[in-house]
């Protein structure tokens, strides 16, 4: 081999080490839109915190499989998601416990029923419900859903890529998504019309 | 009251909302809620659920965090 390996070796090294810094400093560009997400899949903090430090943790050494011009935070949520998981979330109610199910109208139709059609007319009407209650009712929704949910509705993800952060099919995500909403809009509904 | 004929439409503008929809299926949702009152208040009122969901329910990082993520990093480091 010729003496020009050694450099060529320098170069490629120098070059790896430039694309690790970019993606790490790309990654990092979207932490907070990444804590958002994952507060919302766990109950604490503190658990959303670990989960993140985590995720960064596995993301900073398998940098090189992510393909850059890709969806990064996607990428993220993937291992953000999968992580969840292998923490061994709790077995849960199984869906079938699931009390029946309203349709996506009921929580507007509840309001209209309670106050009369003309208040879905008003700018406000959704600041009747309170902070806590959406928080609550996103929590107490059964993991599957939840992750769903808050993947699309907190991370404005579109369907395809919920599918792939979560390795299901885009049909479930879409039946997961309306079932998680209507649930959640049932449960909004009891705490509203008080 | 019963609004049988609008339940198809239910599922249609969860779509709508999620800017999910093919070409002709927005315009069914379209040309429905121009013509349907209904809906349309419900429409708009799923909108501002969803906006509200998104506000209240975002919680910003903790301040610290980004410090100890930063930490994580081989290159920079």
């Amino acid at each position: 081999m010729g003496e020009a390996e050694p450099e060529i070796e320098g170069r490629r090294i120098a070059a790896e080490a430039r694309d690790r810094v970019r993606f790490e400093e790309e990654a990092l560009e979207l932490a907070d839109q990444v804590y958002r997400v994952a507060r919302r899949l766990v109950a604490t903090r503190e658990e959303a915190e670990d989960l993140v430090q985590d995720t960064y943790g596995r993301a900073f050494r398998s940098w090189q499989s992510y393909t850059p011009g890709t969806n990064l935070r996607a990428w993220l949520l993937r291992i953000l998601t999968n992580l969840n998981l292998d923490r061994g979330r709790k077995i849960q109610r199984t869906p079938d416990m699931q009390p029946i199910e309203e349709g996506d109208y009921y929580l507007a139709n509840k309001m209209a029923e309670a106050q009369g059609e003309q208040v879905l007319d008003q700018e406000r009407v959704v600041e009747h419900l309170f902070q806590a209650s959406i928080v609550n009712a996103l929590s107490s929704l059964p993991h599957d859903f939840r992750d769903t949910v808050v993947l699309v509705d907190i991370g404005e993800f579109s369907y395809a890529d919920a599918a792939q952060i979560l390795d299901i099919p885009i049909g479930t995500v879409m039946s997961r998504l309306h079932r998680g909403r209507r649930l959640l809009k049932q449960q909004l509904a009891e705490e509203a019309i008080s | 009251m019963s609004h049988g004929p609008c339940e198809a439409c239910e599922e249609l503008l969860q779509g709508y909302l999620d800017r999910e929809l093919t070409d002709s299926e927005v315009e069914l949702a379209e040309s429905h809620l121009d013509g349907c009152d209904y809906c349309r208040r419900r429409y708009r009122f799923e909108v501002s659920l969803r906006q509200y969901v998104q506000t209240t329910a975002v919680e910003r990082m903790p301040v610290g965090l980004m410090d100890k993520l930063s930490q994580l990093r081989s290159a920079g480091a």
